[in-house]
């Protein structure tokens, strides 16, 4: 819906990293009991950007979200909004942030719009404001025409709009959003990525997602790469995904300890298992594929098939394992 | 319409269009009173909005009290009150009963609400702990209000007349009581944290409390050491009140505590408002 929409008042245009970071969060540390959940953990998310936190579940991407919202305090760490020292125990802080979570938190039991005077009200939007500013977010998020039937009788896709819908009636600077993909189907997600495109550009509104989803991660202008609570790398989808060399040729087979251990001794191809299926790097894979094929006897692999690198198989080289683990 | 929702809003008021060159302080203008009200109004349309909650929370007590009033009432005479029937001497204990179901009833969807619904929006947002303990507070307040109103509206089938009431101390004990048991409610719900457990502190502890305040038996006829545990229970003094509320000037003698007296049994109830309502407030601001 956005790209034939004319740009808007506010500064247009993608968004050149600024020097001063709408957030910075250094060296964040938190434990829950033995375990350290986020373990120094340092990123800065700049105005009119989308930063991606990504890793598997237990990476400390959650964690993260929630420290950054003020539901849970840091056991140790620094957060800078615009430059200033902040808490997000104050609620000054609070009031620049709007939080999606990944469990909806709009109330079923009342209508799309109630739940947004709801979220007017929490904000402290002034009733004179609230009612317009309610069916322009109910517009953007297009939500119109359903917004007087109660949540409850909404899609996953809805619910996750009418939750952003509310989060963008106080104007907020910054978007945090825990796995916005979780319980929305491919087309609407794809839809609600448009609107925050959207968004972050007519706004310079910066946008924190999480995610352990590659696809999803794409959107990103950068990504954090978290693993076991520590950042194992930061960078955009391109500078991430040129960390693996050339094509990345996946076998799917029986047995795939023996299938890289196969592909290791007769080509001398270094072959990891990731999800149960074996990856080779490879700077041509259109000409390692027929090679890999003569090895094996028919129906010994089930399929064979060259891509260019995504954001998974990135995570798998720099861990070693897959993101769904 | 891609213009998003800034578009015309720099129109009104000067805040409001601003980013970060706006203060801080002037961005996190949710008051206290419009929080507590956006809260109390959220509970009331959720309420109005189950028919069938309306119905069973008026039915259940009105059940056990015509189930156990009319089985109990011939094996049952309070001790020095000898005209009062079981089914009247048993109707406070009712209305005592239902605010405390409604107050269990309200804050018992705190321990989910507060990870995986919506009580989630309102710890991000710009609002104190403070508030949100009063919101949820008063919105169960306001229910057990309305409930307990209805079955006052019922009393003269127990054979109280609306007419002889004394309104002034029926409506502070209520109010009071429903304060306190659902401020306790939300301390039991943030501190326990589980389902299981809140169940566990609130209906094996307070049914009892509320079984030893009178609500079933008078304290004249008590054994001692009951007597003595009734005195200690802060229940005793709101069934009290509530009992001379519906009676007003008619009190018939011995069916409220001698050593007892109205200011007494209202502070009471006002010490465990304000003492639930501080404790959950303490609770809530601590604990993440």
């Amino acid at each position: 819906m956005s790209g034939a929409a004319p740009l808007p008042l506010r500064v247009g245009g993608a968004a050149p990293p600024a020097p001063v970071p709408r957030l910075r969060a250094s060296d964040l540390r938190r434990r829950f009991g033995a375990r350290a959940a986020l373990d120094g953990v340092s990123f800065a998310v700049y105005p009119g950007e989308i930063l991606g936190l990504l890793g598997p579940n237990g990476a400390g991407k959650t964690t993260a979200f929630r420290l950054l919202s003020g539901l849970i305090p840091a056991d140790g760490g620094a957060i800078e909004l615009d430059g200033a020292p902040a808490r997000p125990a104050d609620r000054g802080y609070r009031a620049r942030l709007g939080v999606v979570f990944q469990e909806p938190s709009i109330d079923l039991k009342l209508t799309g719009r109630e739940n947004l005077a709801l979220g007017a009200a929490l904000y402290g939007v002034p009733r004179a404001h609230a009612a317009r500013r309610i069916d322009q977010a109910l517009a953007l998020m297009e939500l119109g025409a359903r917004a007087g039937e109660l949540t409850a009788t909404y899609s996953g896709g809805m619910r996750r709009r009418i939750e952003i819908a509310r989060v963008l009636l106080h104007d907020p600077d910054l978007l945090l959003l825990d796995e916005p993909g979780r319980g929305v189907d491919p087309e609407a997600l794809r839809r609600i990525w448009d609107q925050l495109g959207a968004l972050r550009r007519e706004r310079r509104l910066s946008i924190i997602v999480t995610t352990h989803q590659p696809e999803e991660a794409e959107r990103c202008d950068r990504i954090v790469i978290l693993d076991a609570g520590r950042v194992c790398a930061a960078g955009t989808p391109d500078e991430l995904r040129a960390r693996v060399a050339g094509d990345v040729v996946t076998v799917r087979g029986d047995a795939p300890e023996e299938i890289a251990a196969v592909i290791g001794q007769r080509l001398g191809l270094a072959a990891r298992i990731a999800a149960g299926e074996v990856a080779i790097e490879a700077a041509r894979g259109h000409e390692i594929v027929p090679r890999i094929a003569e090895l094996f006897a028919p129906g010994r692999l089930r399929s064979i098939a060259t891509a260019r690198p995504t954001l998974a198989d990135v995570f798998a080289k720099l861990t070693g394992r897959g993101l769904d683990a | 319409m891609s213009a998003g929702i800034q578009a015309d809003s720099g129109a009104g008021d000067g805040a409001e269009g601003g980013t970060s060159a706006v203060p801080l302080e002037l961005r996190a203008r949710a008051t206290a009173s419009g929080v507590i009200a956006a809260l109390v109004g959220r509970d009331l349309r959720r309420f109005f909005r189950q028919r069938s909650r309306i119905a069973g929370s008026l039915a259940q007590p009105l059940i056990l009290w015509a189930v156990l009033g009319a089985g109990l009432g011939d094996s049952f005479r309070a001790a020095g009150a000898g005209g009062v029937s079981y089914l009247q001497y048993f109707f406070p204990g009712t209305i005592v009963l239902t605010v405390l179901f409604t107050a269990i009833f309200s804050t018992i969807s705190v321990i989910e609400d507060r990870h995986h619904g919506f009580l989630q929006a309102v710890l991000v947002a710009p609002v104190s702990r403070t508030s949100l303990v009063l919101g949820k507070t008063l919105g169960g307040v306001a229910i057990a209000l309305l409930q307990a109103t209805a079955l006052v509206a019922l009393a003269p089938l127990a054979g109280f007349s609306l007419g002889g009431m004394g309104y002034a101390t029926l409506a502070g004990a209520l109010l009071l009581s429903a304060v306190g048991f659902t401020a306790l409610g939300f301390a039991v719900a943030w501190w326990i944290d589980s389902t299981q457990g809140y169940h566990a502190v609130m209906s094996v502890a307070l049914i009892p409390l509320w079984m030893l305040s009178g609500a079933m038996f008078p304290a004249s006829g008590a054994h001692r050491a009951v007597e003595v545990l009734m005195r200690a229970n802060p229940m005793t003094y709101a069934m009290s009140a509530v009992r001379r509320g519906l009676y007003g000037a008619q009190l018939p003698a011995g069916l409220v505590p001698e050593w007892s007296s109205p200011a007494l049994e209202l502070g009471v109830c006002a010490l465990f408002a304000v003492a639930a309502t501080c404790v959950a407030a303490m609770l809530c601001r601590r604990r993440a």
